[in-house]
């Protein structure tokens, strides 16, 4: 299991708390196609993602960002057991959508970097930190699943 | 993943505008480094302190950034450019080329916290490109 500090708790807690989905989600998935284009292969179905302007621009791509990242809020409800609340969405992610792990790690460096534009000075590294493990918590459930 | 002409000017843009800040860049970068993969602290144990924004930290952050700054000027040529820096890391820091990496997340982290405007996607990904070419070249003499 997962040792928690008070600070990490509270810290996860308060980012999400406050977080726009709409913005975020949509940021960091757009991000993410843009800085890794490869990413791009699961979205074949959303048409226009030829530039940057058009990736950002995208409805789908801001709509999936927003599911994502309402898929982080089960971590953030269950964070003393991440590992069996993510157990379907592994499966999910293995066997129905087939996509490589690494591409979790890409997202959510994008998350990372989104998150840091938004709260500039406060996103301290004890925050980051925080934030940073909590992500490689959720990446680590999502690939136990895969065989 | 080579450089095209595109990235490599906004690259040099994107330098143009941050690097007044080129200290707190440099400081803040290490100290989020050293302070979230502790495991990159194994190459400072002589230094008095590794806190965020110590004195140690924030003289070496700058040396860092000045070598960023340097390989922007070499951008068309980084791996002659940075010959010196590499083999200084290569014979003598020996540091794992993993930490390469490492260190470039938390400079990308770092620009999106002070330059929030100016770290757009298109930055992003030219600057990460950037970063992964010079890591590259500065382990070109390791083995």
């Amino acid at each position: 299991m997962v040792e928690w500090t008070e600070f990490e708790r509270t810290t996860i807690q308060d980012i999400f708390s406050k977080m726009n989905y709409d913005v975020v989600g949509q940021q960091s998935l757009a991000r993410c196609l843009v800085v890794y284009p490869w990413t791009q292969r699961y979205f074949g179905n959303f048409g226009n993602l030829y530039n940057a302007a058009a990736i950002m621009g995208n409805p789908m791509v801001a709509a999936h960002g927003r599911v994502v990242l309402h898929g982080l809020d089960k971590a953030v409800k269950n964070m003393d057991n991440i590992k069996a609340a993510y157990a379907e969405l592994s499966v999910l992610h293995s066997e129905k959508l087939h996509v490589d792990p690494d591409n979790f790690r890409l997202l959510g460096d994008c998350l990372t970097v989104v998150v840091a534009a938004q709260l500039g000075a406060a996103f301290t590294p004890e925050v980051q930190a925080a934030f940073q493990k909590f992500l490689a918590v959720v990446i680590s459930s999502l690939q136990r699943q895969y065989h | 993943m080579s450089l095209s002409a595109n990235d490599k000017a906004t690259v040099k843009a994107l330098w143009a505008k941050i690097s007044p800040k080129a200290e707190d860049i440099g400081n803040e970068a290490l100290s989020r480094m050293l302070y979230v993969y502790p495991q990159t602290k194994t190459y400072f144990s002589h230094w008095s302190s590794l806190s965020p924004g110590s004195a140690p930290v924030r003289k070496h952050g700058k040396k860092v950034v000045a070598g960023i700054g340097l390989a922007v000027e070499k951008i068309d040529d980084l791996f002659a450019g940075l010959l010196t820096l590499s083999e200084l890391h290569a014979f003598q820091l020996r540091v794992d080329p993993a930490n390469f990496r490492i260190l470039s997340h938390c400079i990308l982290v770092v620009l999106a916290m002070l330059f929030p405007d100016d770290f757009t996607p298109e930055a992003h990904l030219a600057m990460d490109k950037f970063l992964a070419r010079l890591a590259l070249a500065l382990s070109d003499k390791y083995r």
